[in-house]
């Protein structure tokens, strides 16, 4: 009976235990370490989500090109805002808006830009980590995208960039990287969601089991958002034995509709 | 735009490196019968090349243990790839070095002409397009190529030449360079620099590099257009040959302190080892390359180039990669290439002019 007693104590115990120190976001899941000790990123990783779509909650429809049909139509998604909605100010909501009924025009995914951060995350395409005690480097497969995150000798962004400015440190399990210095000319994703150059994002990404990683982000920018919020997603390690990226070099692409109507008229 | 540069500064600077250093290197050359050691640009590279005997460099390791070539590198040389023709010696003295830096150095400072519209396009003693400005990986070579000896490429196979012809008529079909951006080059569409790589070629500017190593991995991110190369070294098989890349595909490997890199797979749009003129490697090219870290400040970067469809046998060049200043700050190119619409803009705005003054001409008769 005492012995009952005790083991179920021990359970309970533990079960208080792992209540009190479970945080959102983090599973429990210690990730194997590299050379330096610290949690082991490395890897080929991607979203799978339609949240490239829209970040927020969205059903299936039409996509904008009509001609395409069903291999270019929206899936529907549940979002990955938290809380559902965008805190918009009532104006960047109409800007939002505005964005989304001329995003075949304006979006800067479809002008092969640099795809700045969030949405570099969350496109459908992998993204790699290179791990290294100064520097890790997130590389892109869309547009060859590349941020460098500093992880000693922090600074202010020199000049405003697409992929911004980014500095890392570890937080027991997570990567915290802070990030500021963007240009207002990214957006968030093919809805039109949008923000400004005062976007300040603290990303985190730990480990959550051998191949998936938990990400969220938390979106400052006082211009355009009437609070911070946040947004969270796992990340899928891509696990073909040959898993590399793919070279996605996509100017060529985009310039037909870009400079198409400088072309000569007899050149066709 | 005539003042006293950073350019003259790093010459002046160099030449206090090839005066104290020039006894060391003479040692060198003296207690070996073989070729003189190559000179490089910094006082410890040059010290750990010459003493004969001395232990070789061994860099300090990663956390996963490979040999470090982490940090910032510049490969801006005043060396070029093929020897000129009328120099028949591998090695300049100092002294004609010093006069061949100089005599680039004026060159540089008087590209643009004060007060004319490419003055203020490209100020390049302002905004360090002068060459002279940049960390410079120096060496007393008269090429960079030192296989074939003669420090040339080696001559063309003939299918090469055919190539070349077939490209230029298919260029010609397509009409002007500036008809439509799709004929202008890859350049100046920020699609790709003509140095990208593989291999590493030094360029007019902004010849720098952030190598970062993590597990399984080393990194190569081109300043130029932020090109990024991940080269893998898990020993995974060749690439499948239905894929093929502008940078082809690579797959590394240490041999004891040198990173070891072969990559095919190209998609022969940005060949090596053409000129102005185009030419160079087809989509059957194989790039070898060597990276060896021989001090603090320098990685040894040697290239082999295998092409049959192009050269009748491969190539070697041998460049340095100096030790310089980060960060590298963003290169977007494309999203504000304004260059393309104005040229494309300023062609279309030509050709109405011409067709309005052929249309008056033709009024008045």
């Amino acid at each position: 009976m005492t012995k009952r007693w005790f083991v179920g104590g021990a359970v309970l115990a533990g079960a208080l235990f792992l209540l009190a120190t479970s945080v959102p976001g983090q599973t429990g899941y210690k990730a194997p370490r590299t050379g330096d000790g610290k949690p082991n990123l490395n890897g080929i990783w991607q979203a799978m989500t339609s949240a490239h779509w829209d970040v927020e909650a969205h059903p299936a429809a039409a996509g904008p090109m009509w001609e395409l049909g069903a291999q270019f139509a929206i899936q529907g998604g549940a979002g990955i805002v938290e809380g559902g909605q965008i805190p918009y100010t009532p104006e960047a909501l109409k800007k939002k808006r505005e964005n989304f009924a001329n995003r075949t025009k304006l979006d800067p995914e479809i002008k092969c830009y640099l795809p700045g951060v969030p949405r570099a995350m969350y496109m459908p395409y992998p993204f790699q980590i290179i791990q290294n005690p100064k520097y890790i480097m997130i590389v892109h497969e869309f547009a060859g995208a590349v941020r460098t995150i500093y992880m000693d000798n922090h600074t202010d962004a020199p000049a405003p960039s697409w992929m911004g400015w980014s500095n890392g440190k570890w937080e027991g399990e997570a990567l915290v990287v802070d990030t500021k210095g963007y240009l207002d000319s990214t957006w968030f994703d093919r809805a039109g969601n949008h923000h400004s150059d005062e976007l300040h994002t603290i990303e985190r990404f730990s480990a959550r089991s051998p191949d998936t990683l938990n990400y969220e982000v938390t979106i400052n920018d006082p211009k355009t958002f009437t609070r911070t919020w946040k947004m969270s997603l796992p990340l899928y390690r891509r696990v073909e034995p040959n898993a590399q990226l793919t070279e996605y070099r996509c100017v060529e692409f985009s310039e037909e509709m870009l400079y198409g109507h400088l072309k000569k008229k007899t050149s066709e | 735009m005539r003042r006293i540069s950073a350019g003259a500064l790093a010459i002046a600077v160099a030449m206090m490196w090839l005066t104290a250093n020039t006894t060391a290197d003479q040692q060198a050359a003296g207690a070996s019968t073989a070729k003189p050691a190559p000179r490089q640009g910094s006082g410890q590279a040059a010290a750990s090349t010459a003493k004969p005997g001395a232990k070789p460099y061994k860099a300090p390791r990663t956390p996963d243990g490979q040999p470090d070539l982490g940090g910032f590198w510049s490969n801006a040389t005043y060396t070029p790839l093929e020897r000129a023709q009328n120099i028949t010696k591998e090695y300049y003295t100092p002294e004609e070095f010093k006069k061949v830096m100089q005599d680039a150095q004026a060159r540089d400072e008087t590209q643009t002409t004060p007060g004319t519209t490419a003055d203020v396009h490209y100020d390049f003693t302002q905004f360090g397009l002068d060459k002279s400005q940049h960390t410079i990986a120096q060496n007393l070579r008269t090429s960079q190529i030192i296989d074939p000896p003669d420090g040339r490429l080696p001559p063309q196979v003939p299918a090469a030449a055919a190539r070349a012809q077939a490209q230029a008529a298919e260029r010609k079909q397509q009409g002007g360079q500036y008809d439509r951006v799709q004929n202008m080059p890859n350049g100046s569409r920020c699609i790709i620099m003509g140095g990208a790589g593989p291999p590493l070629r030094d360029a007019g500017y902004n010849s720098t590099y952030h190598i970062v190593q993590g597990q399984g991995n080393v990194m190569v991110l081109t300043e130029m257009i932020h090109d990024a190369r991940i080269i893998p070294l898990d020993n995974r098989p060749a690439p499948p040959s239905g894929l093929k890349q502008w940078v082809g595909m690579s797959r590394g490997r240490w041999e004891g302190e040198t990173l070891v890199v072969e990559t095919t797979n190209f998609n022969g749009r940005n060949p090596v080892g053409g000129g102005r003129g185009g030419g160079g490697s087809s989509d059957a090219v194989k790039v070898t390359e060597r990276f060896t870290r021989i001090s603090d400040e320098q990685i040894e970067y040697k290239f082999t180039v295998e092409d049959p469809n192009t050269w009748t046998r491969p190539w070697t060049a041998l460049n340095y990669l100096q030790k310089t200043n980060g960060p590298i700050f963003e290169f977007a190119c494309h999203e504000t290439n304004i260059g393309v619409s104005g040229i494309l803009a300023g062609a279309r705005a030509d050709e109405k002019r011409a067709a309005e003054a052929a249309g008056a001409k033709t009024g008045s008769r």
